[in-house]
């Protein structure tokens, strides 16, 4: 019974750190840009197709479909924020919303038309193997995607603390106009910015490609756990986004033991819906990156 | 007095399309007037209460499960379901605005706490074995005969019941906007410390206007739920429905009284037919693809919707009339 639990609490932990990793990239883009990309989901699945079709093509390891996947993810977030974007950055929140709506729409339609409605099995070699290190046993594919994601996390962490454009980047989102005033290019940071948190949940979804089927239906899924994610640690905070992917990827493995299937998809809102009402900022308040 | 003859204007031709239309515009027409009914609530707590719902299928969906419930499973007239519907999705409503706005909860918080509740309900409603759970609940087939009592009758009488809804809509807009309250809610949504200010309860009245707004969704919901047959909670309540509810009034103009009106009818038809051709093409999702194009492009070019562009077009052939008009006088004097 105890390995059981411990069982599914590391598995919980494993697929906590890859929540983490795509709150992240969501959590950057409210924290220096103050707008919600209601596409984040989007974005991982396109992750998990990148993933997909790289292992599928090249046969290559998961980790290097990640590589791929944060590359063409970065330019791709670059670019959206370039050419889209930034022409509603300063305009009110409710059009915004409605903005990424489109946009989040407009992308679940084009993976549609690329790849159809059903699901296509990623099931490598990979998703089957295991470790066991005495009481838990590990599938090597959560294992991997965990480490990877873990290791991102903090290089991220690293690179936005120490290097001069991670100064940059927290010195716009403290504050725009302090940042303008000192000479920073804002247009390229929060292009750079947008960047980096599509290239966040990219690598999450190449990362969990073996785990899931590449479906265009699991976006809104992931928009919506990942949302729920972020608003668990607060939005716009870095450690929160960490905090929240562990909180929510535990919670979900010990509901999928406790309750039946349906109930496990519908904790995490439970519990955002009991967090906004007693804490309403995440545990970790805003602002902080 | 103008604006009240163009809208009748409006509703007398919709009247005669409903009486010589064919089966499958009726039945077009009929989700275009429930939309636009439904994008009225949405637009009264966004465009002039100033709260972003995100979740209205939240509300929607109450409606028509209790419209469903009361009707399939104990035969209970829907004119009782629709009440009902209205009475609780008002009090989630305002059950939801009471727990966000006592801790400051606004804005984007709770816009993605109205997300979390209707998500939840989704799959509360779609676990639920009692009401159907992810098999859906069924209305029994229509007969074709008109039972007012029971709002049971085909696809003419349900247009007709839409037409009447949306008129109501309207005309409550209109009303409410030109009120007392339409004038704290706008002031309210423009700038909140300053009504407070003046002395507005600000927490009451954002509670108020969210309840009203979702206790409109649940009567426009039930009627839905009517019209289409059958209840899904994954259709009712998903993120797809709360989508489908906001675009008519983006694209026709927040916070306008014809706007949703409009939009929806530019919108849904667009929908449809884009979904029929990816349909005939073999080809999913390019419906996907046009609302969100149509959505990013009226935000980026007219924020404001096309009701008021063609509001602005419809004073600039006017204008000229205006101007003439004292120098006319004068003349006859």
């Amino acid at each position: 019974m105890l390995s059981l639990w411990l069982n599914v609490l590391a598995s919980g932990i494993l697929l906590g750190l890859v929540y983490g990793l795509v709150a992240l990239g969501l959590t950057i883009i409210f924290g220096v840009m103050r707008v919600v990309n209601f596409a984040h989901g989007e974005m991982v699945v396109f992750g998990v197709y990148i993933g997909y079709w790289a292992v599928r093509l090249w046969n290559v390891p998961i980790i290097v479909a990640a590589a791929i996947a944060a590359v063409v993810m970065f330019f791709f977030g670059y670019l959206l924020e370039a050419l889209i974007v930034k022409r509603f950055v300063n305009r009110p929140h409710h059009y915004q919303f409605i903005v990424f709506i489109g946009l989040s729409l407009l992308f679940s339609g084009v993976l549609l038309v690329a790849f159809g409605p059903d699901p296509r099995p990623t099931a490598s070699q990979l998703s089957f193997r295991t470790v066991s290190l005495g009481f838990v046993t590990l599938d090597l594919a959560r294992l991997q995607a965990a480490i990877t994601a873990g290791v991102l996390i903090a290089l991220l962490g690293a690179y936005l603390r120490f290097s001069s454009f991670g100064r940059a980047l927290r010195a716009a989102a403290d504050n725009r106009l302090g940042g303008l005033v000192v000479g920073l290019n804002i247009p390229r940071v929060y292009a750079v910015t947008f960047g980096i948190g599509a290239a966040c949940a990219g690598v999450a979804g190449a990362l969990i490609s073996p785990l899931f089927d590449a479906q265009p239906y699991l976006a809104v899924d992931f928009t919506l756990l990942a949302f729920v994610t972020v608003i668990v640690g607060g939005l716009g905070s870095f450690s929160g986004a960490l905090l929240g992917g562990l909180v929510i990827g535990v919670a979900e493995a010990i509901a999928a033991l406790m309750f039946a299937p349906s109930m496990k998809t519908a904790l995490p809102y439970a519990l955002l819906i009991i967090i906004l009402i007693f804490r309403p900022r995440g545990f970790f308040g805003a602002k902080e990156i | 007095m103008k604006r009240w003859l163009a809208g009748a204007m409006v509703f007398i031709v919709l009247t005669l399309v409903g009486l010589f239309a064919d089966p499958y515009f009726i039945s077009l027409m009929t989700i275009v007037l429930l939309f636009a009914f439904l994008g009225q609530s949405w637009n009264l707590m966004l465009g002039i209460g100033g709260q972003l719902s995100i979740g209205h299928a939240l509300f929607v969906g109450l409606g028509a499960y209790s419209v469903g419930v009361l009707y399939v499973k104990f035969g209970i007239s829907p004119w009782i379901g629709l009440s009902l519907g209205m009475i609780i999705a008002g009090s989630v409503g305002a059950i939801l605005a009471w727990l966000s706005f006592r801790f400051e909860v606004r804005g984007i918080y709770f816009a993605l706490l109205t997300i979390a509740a209707a998500e939840f309900a989704r799959i509360m409603f779609g676990g639920w074995e009692f009401v159907g759970a992810m098999q859906g609940l069924f209305f029994p087939a229509p007969t074709g005969a008109i039972e007012f009592s029971m709002l049971r009758g085909g696809a003419g009488f349900y247009y007709f019941v839409a037409l009447a809804l949306a008129a109501l809509g309207i005309i409550g807009t209109e009303l409410i906007s030109r009120s007392y309250l339409g004038y704290v809610w706008r002031a309210m949504r423009d700038d909140e410390p300053a009504a407070r200010a003046l002395g507005v309860r600000t927490f009451r009245h954002k509670i108020l206007v969210i309840s009203v707004s979702a206790a409109a969704a649940a009567a426009g919901g039930g009627i839905l739920g009517l019209v289409q047959g059958a209840i899904f909670p994954d259709s009712i309540m998903g993120m797809g429905l709360s989508v489908d509810v906001l675009i008519g009034p983006v694209v026709g103009g927040l916070g306008t009284t014809f706007g949703p009106l409009i939009g929806s009818l530019a919108a849904i038809p667009l929908n449809h037919l884009m979904s029929a051709i990816g349909d005939s093409l073999r080809i999913p999702g390019l419906n996907n693809i046009t609302y969100g194009i149509v959505l990013i492009l009226v935000v980026w070019l007219l924020p404001d919707g096309i009701w008021p562009a063609i509001a602005r077009l419809c004073k600039a052939i006017q204008a000229p009339s205006r101007v003439w008009l004292p120098h006319l006088r004068k003349a006859e004097e």
